[in-house]
């Protein structure tokens, strides 16, 4: 018998908490759903090419990680990581100018859950997080989740533009609005694959500070470099107003999920209480593998071929633009793993990609990089998975797509384009390449 | 005694509807294996029609929506190497897959149907959008809703209250597809009909009524949990009920349909049943309106889902 109200398919959908608005299906998600299809090629996702590690080498690791520290490396382990790998990962940020204590380091689940974590410990519904215009999707959704408000601050070639974020701080304050970090990607950054200039982050900083208004800095490209390093991390220049989040997902691979926090005393001690509080401890199994690997390995070498193969997927990229899309300019990232394209005005990425699914070819529309709706004009192409024939093909049919879509927007005219009140999730999974 | 029939489910495919057939194919299968049923599940590609060959399956069901699974392509490559399937055959799958052929086909079997036209991207080119939007919009009236001419899942569809939002609802459509189905948009009550026929003729099940919670069956409302409300038997008049019966077996017959299908229609403040589309392979997710409609109904899936099976062979 139905009841009078009918029947519906979550008996819990009225209990849910109001940070879990927004968590439905999505008919651009379902889209990517395809995107791992062998005949489609993907552009969407930023899987590292993890094909490239030592696997000889990395089967030896675990190997004996098991046969000398099995028991440990399967049991709970320290809130804060494991020592042994803190005192690498101090090694790893000196490479770009981070002088941090093994006690400063805070060992997570993937540099994602540090994201959560900072995020849980300041915000309140309705405070303001900062965040350059467009920002890392993962981000946003961690943001949105403890019901944040992102603010968006104009960004270039060069990243953040300071009077931009001047002006924003001016308008929040004049709405009393209480802003808790400036949330910046400073190398390679995703999506746009812009670096921020060295004077940029000084004088960022700078604002930063004189607004008493706390940093999160988020690195996980900044070794990826093609030809020269980037300026050194804000981190560098001060270890009181600024958080830095780390990751091993893009200089080894992902599937660990192991990153780590860098925060000033105070937060550092909150951040440990409240990660022991959601997962008890990082991955034992996946810290000793990482230590090992640091000990026995040229991983300065590997993180070379890493360079070296994304540099040449780069450039089959931006070729492969030159010549089949030479009207959509975009931007030069000199490292880690996306592009930036903008469509011609009256074009919409969202709209476009049922049209580049059934081309065979995937990508991740702007729309998935902003909180309010915007990005309609934009797209974002990975080039770190697929090998260069596959990113030549996958140009060509994205000029077929766009090709059509101009058609249309001829037929047409350009769309009236109203900005959602709820913005979906337009990303893919992680799983998609 | 004799052994189990070896079934082979397919389903993902390259369609945009790839995730909800991997999630209905999913369901099918754990209903055929607590039957007894030995069953293999996989995707299909470039290797599917040789491996047919070589394991000879019993019954092929595919679980397949959008693409060369609704467009009976796939059906009709079955039909020729002589293997059985559940589901319509391909000459019926690509009448129904047309819904603007399928409207007409339904019509002439004496079923209401909205008022509609289908339109082609080349139209809009050779004739103006202008004066087509316009031309349309007079005659048809509003409200319309506007979906691409093939394929299932509310993908592509836009429920459109005023002639502005007529051209944009032609672009996502046509993002699609190369046609589009614009249809008078009826008001009233949304109902769907799950017809099972397993060799003794197609039988009707209680329909279920749909009342998404945003006011759109869309995507959302179909695939999120909860955001639908459904009501079964529908909160209609016992004649509505027993019209709707009797005019999805009829939709079923017109469309030459076997097996399993859904059928989907506007009741209006009449109580006139108005015919809007059939699925020849429904979802059968944890969300779908056809896996309710049995489990209310009483049946066990798993024993329907066989009997389906066991029927392909027959």
């Amino acid at each position: 018998m139905t009841p009078s109200s009918g029947i519906s398919l979550d008996p819990w959908f009225d209990n849910y908490a109001d940070r879990a608005a927004g968590l439905t299906a999505s008919e651009v998600r379902a889209l990517f759903a395809v995107a791992n299809r062998p005949e489609v090629v993907s552009l969407a996702g930023g899987m590292p090419f993890v094909a490239a590690l030592p696997f000889d080498n990395v089967s030896r690791t675990v190997q004996r990680v098991i046969e000398n520290s099995g028991p440990a490396a399967l049991q709970y382990g320290s809130g804060q990581g494991l020592p042994a790998l803190r005192e690498h990962i101090m090694t790893i940020m000196a490479l770009e100018g981070v002088r941090a204590g093994v006690d400063d380091i805070v060992v997570t689940t993937g540099s994602q859950q540090g994201l959560d974590l900072v995020t849980k410990l300041f915000i309140n519904p309705g405070d303001a997080v900062l965040a350059e215009s467009p920002s890392y999707v993962g981000a946003i959704g961690v943001f949105r989740s403890y019901q944040a408000r992102v603010e968006h601050v104009a960004m270039d070639d060069q990243g953040m533009i300071p009077e931009a974020l001047t002006e924003r701080i001016a308008h929040l304050r004049a709405e009393h609005i209480p802003i808790k970090f400036l949330y910046l990607i400073p190398n390679f950054q995703n999506p746009a694959g812009v670096t921020l200039s060295a004077s940029r982050r000084l004088e960022i900083l700078d604002i930063a500070q004189a607004e008493g208004i706390l940093v999160l800095e988020d690195n996980p490209y900044g070794l990826l470099w093609f030809d020269q390093a980037p300026p050194h991390a804000i981190r560098s220049a001060d270890d009181a107003g600024v958080i830095y989040l780390g990751s091993f997902s893009k200089t080894f691979a992902p599937g660990l999920r192991v990153g780590w926090v860098v925060a000033p005393h105070g937060i550092r001690e909150k951040i440990v209480l409240a990660s022991e509080a959601a997962i008890l401890s990082p991955s034992s199994f996946s810290q000793m593998i990482l230590a090992d690997y640091f000990d026995t390995n040229d991983w300065k070498g590997q993180i070379t071929t890493y360079r070296d193969l994304y540099r040449e997927r780069r450039d089959t990229m931006v070729s492969a633009l030159a010549t089949h899309l030479p009207q959509i300019p975009h931007t030069l990232p000199t490292g880690g793993f996306y592009l930036w394209l903008t469509l011609p005005e009256g074009l919409d990425s969202k709209e476009m990609l049922p049209r580049a699914i059934k081309e065979l070819v995937a990508y991740t529309p702007g729309t998935a990089f902003y909180a309010n709706g915007a990005g309609r004009d934009n797209l974002r192409l990975a080039f770190c998975y697929p090998e260069p024939a596959f990113i030549e093909e996958g140009i060509k049919r994205l000029s077929r797509v766009v090709t059509e879509e101009l058609e249309l927007l001829e037929t047409f005219g350009p769309a009236k384009k109203a900005i959602p009140l709820e913005v979906t999730l337009d990303a893919p999974p992680p799983e998609v390449h | 005694m004799t052994s189990p029939l070896k079934v082979l489910v397919l389903s993902g495919g390259i369609s945009h509807e790839r995730d909800i057939s991997l999630k209905s194919g999913r369901r099918v299968t754990d209903g055929l294996l607590a039957h007894g049923l030995e069953v293999t599940l996989r995707d299909p590609d470039a290797t599917l029609l040789k491996a047919l060959v070589e394991t000879q399956p019993d019954v092929v069901w595919p679980v397949l929506h959008g693409a060369s699974g609704e467009d009976g392509a796939l059906r009709g490559l079955l039909d020729m190497l002589g293997i059985a399937y559940v589901g319509s055959d391909g000459e019926a799958t690509r009448i129904a897959w047309n819904k603007p052929v399928a409207k007409t086909l339904v019509e002439r079997s004496g079923v209401a149907t909205p008022a509609s036209i289908t339109l082609s991207r080349d139209a809009f080119r050779e004739l103006g959008a202008e004066s087509v939007l316009a031309t349309v919009a007079e005659h048809l009236g509003l409200p319309l809703i506007v979906k691409p001419a093939f394929g299932g899942s509310a993908q592509g569809v836009s429920w459109v209250d005023s002639t502005d939002e007529l051209r944009q609802a032609m672009v996502h459509a046509f993002t699609y597809a190369d046609s589009a189905l614009v249809e008078q948009r009826i008001v009233g009550t949304e109902v769907c009909v799950t017809i099972i026929d397993t060799g003794d003729g197609p039988r009707a099940i209680t329909p279920v009524e749909i009342e998404p919670l945003s006011g759109h069956y869309d995507f959302e409302a179909r695939y999120t949990a909860g955001a639908t409300r459904f009501f079964t038997p529908p909160r209609l008049d016992q004649k509505v009920i027993e019209a709707l019966h009797a005019q999805a077996t009829t939709a079923f017959s017109a469309l030459g349909l076997r097996h399993l299908a859904r059928i989907d229609f506007m009741v209006d403040q009449e109580g006139t049943p108005w015919f809007l589309e059939a699925s020849t392979m429904p979802g059968l997710t944890e969300t779908s309106s056809t896996v309710l409609a049995l489990d209310s109904a009483g049946y066990d899936i798993g024993s329907v889902y066989a009997a389906l099976v066991e029927s392909a062979t027959s």
